[in-house]
């Protein structure tokens, strides 16, 4: 099958960028939308020029780091899919398709199709862990938890942090990832020591790091290749207004 | 952590307080369309409503501040966040497409807008009493002598010109289509809403949007139409017999007394 691809070319973060047409010819339409790109590069590398700069590292569908608009939505036309795990069989031949990086202050363009996503770091940084102590391994089930916290926890630990949430939101927030990382943790007993300072700090970090705000009008959940569910910024907001208030009357040590 | 830089200036502290003032203002509305719906009662109703709300005297002017308040915040929070949101992402998308947001949710800002103009023209008309001449602002007498406000006509007069009324009716359309986004998203805003109960919560909502909205058109309708009908013999320009069970001393005659007397103490 053949495609015509509309791609956004910017050299580094300091240019300009502009879109580009490349016609992608030869391809099966089993190939993973990141193959069809491969396809691409190599003969534009034959041509002697620059091959389309795109991130990728597991190309199953779990470690987040692809990351395209395609056609207007993240990750390309599919529900719950990420773009490595987008076929090419979605498309019609012929097509002509739009691929842009993710776009917010937060994650600046690096290169072409890459951005950099470090914000979420700093957000994980803030609050996405939990103390425990170092060394041997717990043993399994020692903490008893119901099937489900289990289930829910589960849930929002399906996030992968490739920022399709961010990039699908009208205004950039980043909301549904550190929902999904804050409720994770807070939904589960070895979260309980930090569950105040977490919320409050996560949605500190991500304040800083420009985000914009949410809505409520959940586009971040529908473009989730994990589809995780809105319900998670409810107990993020709920649990950060517990927090703020609690926070007002605890007692503090000197 | 300060409580106020929670509420004014972290992201989700600035949603609880769109949301708790937009209750706020919900609650209003809703009073407010109760105290209106008295216009289908007998005028007495409604003026004495009215007139009691005034000789709240110095209370009135607290609840007027405090509902301005509130409302400023609610703009002023709106425009703010809405400046946020737009600097998050300088460069936008080529052809970015929406996946399920409600178009009301989408226009947010759009009805916000309508109806903030509306409040000012409303307050103009209503309240301040200024966009009309003083024949659209008449007075009466209770049952019991007291001279009062005929709000009862004025509301009838004021819907006697049909785009006014338009006006009126595509205000109140807009503000129930902000609510219908609103008054879900205040529940996700706090937190309490869940998947348990979120399809309930939207059915409830969109029940109390389409009420709300029914509630003000029947009052212009019915206004436009005749079917409620100024009682005001002065106005209506009619003469009552003196010895008439219902209006007892009041004819015109004793309401053209009281306003003159009225008129007199004011110069
Ligand atoms: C009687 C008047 C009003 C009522 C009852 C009302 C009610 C509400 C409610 C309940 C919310 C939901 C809060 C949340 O997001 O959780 C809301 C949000 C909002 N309101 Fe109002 N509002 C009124 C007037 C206005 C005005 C005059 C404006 C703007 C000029 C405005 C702009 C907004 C905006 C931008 C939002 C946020 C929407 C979003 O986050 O998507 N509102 N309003
Ligand atoms: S490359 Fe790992 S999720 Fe796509």
């Amino acid at each position: 099958m053949k495609v015509t691809l509309r791609v956004w070319r910017q050299k580094d973060g300091n240019s300009q960028g502009k879109f580009e047409e490349y016609a992608a010819e030869g391809l099966n339409p089993n190939m993973s939308f990141l193959e069809m790109l491969d396809v691409v590069n190599e003969d534009l590398i034959e041509k002697g020029e620059e091959p389309i700069a795109f991130a990728y590292d597991c190309r199953e569908g779990i470690c987040g780091t692809c990351s395209c608009m395609i056609n207007g939505k993240p990750h390309g036309p599919e529900n719950g899919a990420t773009t490595c795990q987008t076929y090419m069989r979605s498309f019609k031949d012929g097509d002509v398709i739009v691929v842009e990086p993710f776009r917010a202050k937060a994650f600046p363009v690096q290169k072409d199709l890459v951005t950099d996503r470090a914000a979420f770091d700093s957000i994980m940084q803030a609050g996405g862990y939990i103390t425990s102590r170092a060394g041997s391994c717990q043993d399994a089930n020692a903490i008893p938890i119901s099937k489900e916290i289990a289930d829910l926890a589960m849930d929002a630990a399906a996030c992968i942090g490739c920022g399709a949430c961010v990039a699908a939101c009208k205004n950039s927030s980043a909301m549904l990832f550190v929902s999904a990382k804050a409720g994770q943790l807070n939904l589960l007993p070895q979260g309980q020591p930090e569950k105040d300072s977490r919320v409050v700090n996560m949605v500190s970090a991500m304040d800083e790091a420009g985000f914009g705000n949410c809505t409520n009008q959940y586009e971040c959940s529908a473009a989730c290749p994990k589809l995780i569910s809105e319900e998670f910024i409810s107990k993020m907001n709920r649990d950060y207004l517990s927090a703020s208030v609690k926070g007002l009357f605890s007692a503090k040590a000197l | 952590m300060n409580i106020l830089h929670v509420l004014f200036k972290s992201s989700i502290g600035k949603k609880i307080t769109m949301a708790v003032t937009g209750f706020i203002l919900f609650g209003f509305v809703i009073g407010h369309l109760s105290g209106n719906l008295q216009i289908f009662a007998h005028p007495d109703k409604i003026n004495a409503y009215a007139h009691f709300l005034e000789a709240l005297g110095p209370g009135l002017w607290l609840i007027r501040l405090f509902l301005l308040a509130i409302l400023i915040i609610h703009v002023w929070l709106a425009a703010q966040l809405t400046l946020e949101n737009k600097a998050a992402r300088p460069q936008g998308y080529q052809n970015q497409i929406t996946l399920r947001a409600t178009l009301a949710s989408r226009y947010m800002r759009v009805t916000g807008v309508i109806v903030l103009v509306f409040i000012v023209y409303h307050l103009l008309h209503f309240t301040v009493r200024v966009t009309h001449g003083p024949e659209a602002y008449p007075n009466t007498v209770l049952i019991d002598g007291t001279p009062v406000r005929d709000v009862h006509s004025m509301i009838i007069l004021g819907f006697q010109n049909p785009l006014i009324s338009i006006f009126y009716i595509l205000a109140v359309g807009l503000l129930s289509w902000h609510l219908r986004h609103g008054l879900v998203s205040m529940f996700q805003s706090i937190g309490w809403q869940t998947r348990t109960w979120s399809k309930a919560l939207n059915k409830i909502v969109l029940a109390v949007c389409v009420l709300y909205f029914l509630g003000n058109a029947l009052i212009v309708g019915a206004a436009m139409s005749g079917q409620v009908r100024i009682q005001n013999p002065q106005v209506a320009g009619y003469v009552c017999r003196t010895d008439c069970e219902i209006c007892g001393l009041r004819n015109a005659a004793t309401i053209a007394e009281s306003d003159e007397a009225a008129s007199d103490n004011q110069s």
